[in-house]
């Protein structure tokens, strides 16, 4: 782990911020940055582990037997009590219609 | 001694002998969260007053009305001779990641600070089929990311009624607060890497986090899918059990759930413990974190006095005819950070995708010229820095170019995570433990404002908490005695997959064996003058 080393660049940070959809403040980003790259150094840690590669990945902890997983459902149709309470949780609704701005074209290549 | 100061099961116990009615109760918590809970959090909060230093701020919404229609149904039925249910009349919290009907779901933040949820979670659904009074949600870090519950959009954030200048713990520091404020006697958390354990340490109560899947997650705002848990914060084990009772078992509506029968833990709670096996381990004594500015990795040991509640609570075990197993090798522990840092960030990440301004809560409404604006402006202006950062972090790492050096590496370690566990507890191996006695924390509630901001430090603050989480099984923390501040010292114990009964059981021995002891006479300060 080498401090004087920034793994993320500037350069990738403002790629990430663009993919994840984010507008940020310049002093928001700064932190961000910053904050970014010590959690990388500390995530490092795991590279000085020598793990085996027969070593399965765990996506999860607790193994699910056949007795302890879940029962699958019949695969009924079940209506929504109240599908206007859903809708009208959107910020802009329009005869039952969820209203955004323009979606931007962009032409296949 | 007042009615909100009395245990879940006295005050259930009191309704259902007549002894009081669930009006009562409910007007005695409502009594004592006038007394000491001050303002709740809010958004727009203004400047911090000397004042809002000196009260609890548990609660971002109160639903005092809900509340009392409850309580008055639950006297109804009991005046009609009906059973109103294992929660009769017993107020409770709710931390605010679970949906309630008709009730703000704020999760902490701006981006849900306007969102009412059609819907009900599943684990408050029953609770208040099984009686309890439900007095309204309680706060959180944002998005439950964090340890102190001052990163919550919602201010002031909640303070520890031990010592109003320390942090109450997080994620669930609301509901840790209000429990050992008396505003009630059980709350609702959630638990991803010490979320309710943490809490429960800092301010005195019990904290259990059940086995991954032993508690539905329906309708929880989700954070690591693979490490989210439900549990109860209760005053002492046997109200945890009562708690846990009514919200375990399998969920049509969460596939994750575990199809596992569940016992009734409060009869468990009167085994003997004599020939239970506890474990103590050199690897939960000391933490290993970075030093940012050389780059070197310190080892520290825990301090002496959290060390020595922890062997303490290890001579009551002896005493009361348990085994003690010293030296059980769990070398994997100090990799429990590093690989949440990158499990919990691909999972936030995948979570937080689906915030964009357009289905529900915050929507930007200035200069927005087209959808892609209005994700970005939404989600900027929405989400608070933490969920940022997780965002970010959770993209790079699982990016195709790192993925295999970060994000598959970190599963294969949660394998050796959960191999240590498996290993100790072995039925036909060498430790053959029913539990590992372990500190909860690494220190007693900091103070405010002191490492909020720091996410490395607050994010170390978890390590002897984590390794349950990436290994699925349950743990429980309770107060262990109280540090030369006068701060409670958490103790954790550590169990096999959907062994909650064990847990609860020896921390109920533990309770009752030191029910005498002088730290225990000690009140919360914010309780003192009363």
């Amino acid at each position: 782990m080498a401090n004087s080393e920034q793994e993320i660049s500037r350069e990738t940070f403002n790629h990430l911020v663009e993919l994840a959809a984010l507008e940020l403040e310049e002093n928001e980003s700064d932190y961000l940055l910053t904050e970014l790259n010590n959690q990388i150094s500390a995530i490092r840690e795991l590279e000085a582990i020598d793990v085996d590669k027969g070593v399965p990945p765990a996506s999860h902890g607790v193994p699910y037997t056949p007795d302890s997983s879940p029962q699958l459902r019949k695969d009924d149709w079940i209506a929504c009590e109240d599908a206007d309470a859903i809708i009208q949780q959107s910020p802009v609704v329009e005869d039952r219609f969820i209203i955004v701005p323009d979606i931007p074209h962009t032409t296949l290549e | 001694m007042q009615l909100c100061d009395l245990s879940a099961v006295e005050i259930r116990n009191h309704i259902i002998s007549k002894q009081a009615s669930a009006v009562e109760v409910l007007e005695s918590c409502l009594q004592r969260i006038k007394q000491v809970d001050g303002r709740p959090g809010e958004l727009e909060s203004g400047p911090e007053t000397k004042e809002d230093t000196e009260r609890v701020h548990a609660f971002i919404t109160l639903t005092k009305d809900a509340a009392r229609a409850q309580a008055e149904m639950v006297d109804k039925m009991i005046a009609s001779g009906e059973d109103p249910g294992p929660l009769a009349g017993v107020p409770a919290t709710i931390k605010d990641v679970f949906c309630v009907k008709d009730t703000p779901s704020t999760v902490g933040s701006r981006i849900l600070a306007n969102f009412i949820s059609p819907y009900t979670a599943t684990p408050v659904a029953r609770m208040r089929s099984a009686g309890a009074v439900l007095l309204g949600k309680v706060n959180l870090d944002e998005f439950t990311y964090g340890s102190s519950t001052e990163s919550s959009a919602f201010q002031p954030s909640t303070r520890n009624p031990w010592n109003t200048s320390r942090v109450p713990g997080g994620s669930s520091g609301g509901s840790a607060a209000s429990v050992a404020a008396g505003e009630a006697p059980l709350s609702l958390g959630t638990d991803t890497a010490g979320s309710i354990r943490q809490p429960a340490a800092f301010c005195g109560v019990v904290g259990l986090k059940p086995t991954y899947g032993r508690v539905s997650r329906y309708g929880l705002i989700a954070f690591g899918s693979s490490l989210d848990c439900p549990g109860p914060l209760a005053k002492n084990a046997k109200d945890a059990a009562l708690l846990l009772r009514v919200i375990a078992g399998p969920d049509q509506r969460d596939a994750t759930g575990a199809n596992v029968p569940v016992p009734d833990y409060l009869e468990l709670l009167e085994k003997e413990i004599k020939g239970k096996r506890i474990g103590l381990s050199p690897d939960y004594f000391q933490i290993t974190f970075p030093d940012l500015e050389t780059g070197e990795y310190v080892q520290q040991p825990v301090p002496a006095e959290i060390q020595e509640a922890v062997l303490r609570t290890a001579d009551v075990y002896r005493s009361l005819g348990a085994e003690i197993i010293e030296d059980v090798p769990m070398p994997n522990t100090r990799y429990g950070i590093p690989v949440y840092f990158v499990i919990s960030r691909v999972e936030a990440a995948s979570n937080l995708h689906r915030f964009d301004g357009v289905k529900y809560g915050y929507r930007a409404d200035s200069e927005i010229v087209d959808l892609k604006m209005l994700y970005k402006k939404s989600r900027g202006e929405g989400f608070g820095p933490q969920p940022k950062l997780r965002i970010l972090m959770g993209m790079y790492v699982s990016a195709a170019q790192y993925s295999e050096q970060y994000y598959q590496k970190a599963l294969q370690v949660r394998t050796l995570i959960r191999r240590d566990f498996e290993r100790a507890f072995d039925l036909n191996g060498k430790y053959k433990l029913d539990a590992l006695l372990t500190p909860t924390t690494p220190s007693t509630a900091f103070p405010m404002k002191d490492v909020y901001g720091d996410t490395v430090l607050m994010q170390y603050a978890d390590q002897l908490a984590v390794p349950a989480n990436h290994a699925g099984i349950p743990g429980v923390s309770f107060p262990g005695g109280l540090d030369a501040d006068g701060l409670p010292i958490g103790v954790q114990l550590l169990g096999p997959d959907f062994t909650e009964g064990v847990l609860l059981q020896l921390t109920h021995a533990y309770e009752q064996a030191t029910l005498d002891d002088e730290w225990r006479t000690l009140r919360p300060a914010v309780l003192r003058e009363m």
